[in-house]
């Protein structure tokens, strides 16, 4: 490839290289802000200020710039990134990372699908051997077309699997495991070996175009294949591995134009994606192979939602003015908010009844479980539009161990991770989750629209136990009517 | 220039890049997890570079876009500039929404709460 010389110093190759390592030193240095709250806006601005280094320096390089598409392309997307980003509430901010991820792991997979195109006949190239009998693969090395077809078919996985996250977590598709059951596995198998077949092919050197886009159609269809059997509760975790995905096939478009910044930045973000995939598989007690094979209720190995109201015990229900007296003369209270919570916008209510007890004394903090909410650290988001200090929330590891020091534990919205079935029941689906350990205080309201289970369909042991009190109704209104209650003590 | 050197360095760059993604991601406590997967999710918009260096190619012979690459481009970059702005003004907005106890500004009520 020959460029034009560069016009001023700004075009030089070796400033332009500066330009790149000073915007992943950014990436890396904004990451680190995101250690604590406090230096965390600051942080994201900082890799934002890289970003904006890195397309700089990009448009530096000596080219002939079509600047009318270059332009059209970027106002698109700011056309429509800004209100999306603007407008999304934060209870689906699940669904905002997968379709922006998806879009991520489309552009990697359309860029893919033009180097082929361009390079035609160069690409690949173990057996290509020109109509003059001069060998082509000095021009243009294997590796690179290894990188862009492994781009092309990653991002094309990633592209459709985060739509269909996108579509099971908006509700637009059915969240349920949608699937050919038994033959599901065998779909899969087939669709991955035609992808690799036709990747395989194409380095070696097919030029038809009709092989590339094979391949982008297999893998879409995998994409779709692999997301639709698992179930709504599973999708961060899908959603994550997903991020991770398109981060890696970023660094591998990164490695064939060799650019190093986008080498860099997609290796951190396959880093931190395969980070927090870990962790939230651990956090809901699942392994990411079983994720990926189908969720809850997907293979009919799990057990249903069939227990339900077969429990021996009884369940006390308890008013809101009794709820008021308990809460009132504790010393020690706990809130844990589950995802119903932000379903029913029950935050700003919450948080009033919190400031209500702390005049009056009471200890409050609240307790989040890593995966509260609908992906790590949901919950926190939540509560801090809400306005709740940071600092008054607890982690499940900190707060466990004061659970036997207190007096009520407001349970809003959480189900699951609530479930002592987790640690006392090895035949529970749930057995071995990290819970929040709410039956160890001395007593538990549970605020609940029914008796109905909750995500995974399993029954909370919970609500039986004797010094539990179900509070029936929406979330909202019940914690109105306690702060109401509150006020005429 | 490629050349078989330009390889190894940039297999060099990324195995050391992850290990460094490890580290720092490590240290991100889960309270910011969800604006660390969406600020992560942005970064990786930066394939929007591989969007613009394609269109900046000269028109050489057998490396033309033809109409058809130029609109796969001109999505790509879209596509591209949709994660990158979307994804880090998103995770602005929450991270904005962070307020640690003694809140500077209740909004509804008093200063309840900086007993601490």
């Amino acid at each position: 490839m020959t460029a034009p010389p560069p016009a001023t110093f700004l075009q030089a190759p070796a400033f332009i290289d500066v330009l790149y390592i000073v915007a992943f030193s950014l990436f890396i240095q904004g990451l680190r802000g995101l250690s604590g709250p406090r230096t965390a806006v600051r942080g994201n601005r900082i890799a934002a200020v890289g970003m904006a280094i890195a397309v700089v320096a990009t448009l530096l390089h000596p080219g002939e710039h079509r600047w009318g598409l270059i332009a059209l392309g970027i106002a698109l997307g700011v056309a429509v990134g800004v209100p999306a980003a603007r407008q999304v509430k934060m209870t689906a901010m699940p669904q905002m990372v997968a379709l922006f991820n998806g879009v991520g792991g489309g552009a990697v997979a359309l860029i893919s699908w033009v180097e082929f195109r361009r390079l035609g006949s160069t690409y690949g190239g173990l057996t290509v051997v020109s109509p003059g009998g001069i060998s082509l693969h000095a021009a243009l090395p294997t590796y690179i077309a290894i990188f862009s077809v492994f781009a092309a078919i990653v991002g094309s996985i990633s592209f459709w699997g985060s739509n269909i996250a996108f579509g099971k977590l908006q509700e637009v598709i059915p969240g349920r495991p949608i699937s050919f059951g038994a033959g599901q596995m065998a779909v899969n198998l087939v669709l991955g070996v035609l992808t690799l077949a036709a990747g395989i092919d194409l380095v070696a050197g097919a030029h038809s175009e009709l092989v590339f886009i094979g391949m982008l159609v297999c893998a879409a269809l995998l994409g779709n294949a692999l997301v639709l059997p698992i179930g709504g509760a599973d999708m961060p975790v899908v959603i994550s591995l997903l991020n991770a995905f398109t981060g890696l096939s970023a660094a591998a478009t990164g490695v064939a134009l060799d650019n190093p910044a986008l080498i860099v930045a997609g290796m951190i973000v396959g880093a931190s994606g395969s980070i927090l995939t870990n962790l939230m598989a651990q956090a809901m007690n699942r392994s990411i192979p079983a994720i990926v094979a189908g969720g809850f209720g997907g293979g009919g190995a799990v057990a249903g939602a069939e227990g339900a109201g077969e429990h021996a015990g009884t369940v006390r229900s308890t008013s809101a003015a009794d709820a008021a007296i308990q809460l009132a003369y504790a010393s020690h209270v706990v809130i844990v908010p589950g995802y119903g919570m932000a379903v029913a916008q029950a935050q700003h209510a919450v948080r009033e009844l919190a400031g209500e007890l702390e005049e009056r004394g009471v200890d409050v903090k609240y307790a989040i479980h890593p995966v509260a909410g609908r992906m790590p650290g949901h919950m926190n988001v939540l509560l801090a539009e809400a306005d709740v200090p940071y600092d008054q929330l607890e982690e499940m590891d900190d707060i466990n161990p004061e659970f036997p020091r207190t007096d009520v534990s407001l349970v809003i919205g959480a189900n699951d991770v609530t479930n002592p079935a987790a640690k006392n029941t090895p035949s529970s689906p749930i057995y071995g989750m990290p819970i929040l350990e709410v039956d160890q205080s001395r007593s538990v309201i549970v605020i609940k629209r029914s008796m109905n289970p909750g995500f995974a369909g399993i029954e909370n042991e919970l609500y039986y136990d004797p010094k539990t009190a179900m509070l029936f109704g929406d979330a909202k209104s019940a914690v109105a009517e306690i702060v109401t209650e509150l006020d005429s003590l | 220039m490629i050349v078989a050197s330009t390889l190894t360095s940039n297999l060099a760059i990324l195995v050391l890049a992850g290990f460094i993604g490890f580290v720092v991601i490590s240290k991100v406590p889960n309270t910011l997890h969800t604006p660390l997967m969406s600020g992560t999710n942005a970064i990786h918009g930066i394939v929007l570079l591989g969007g613009l260096l394609l269109l900046a190619l000269p028109e050489i012979a057998p490396f033309k876009l033809d109409a058809l690459s130029e609109a796969l481009l001109v999505i790509a970059i879209a596509f591209g500039t949709i994660n990158i702005v979307g994804g880090f003004l998103v995770t602005d907005r929450m991270l904005e929404m962070f307020k640690s106890r003694p809140a500077p500004r209740a909004r509804e009520r008093g200063s309840e709460g900086d007993e601490e």
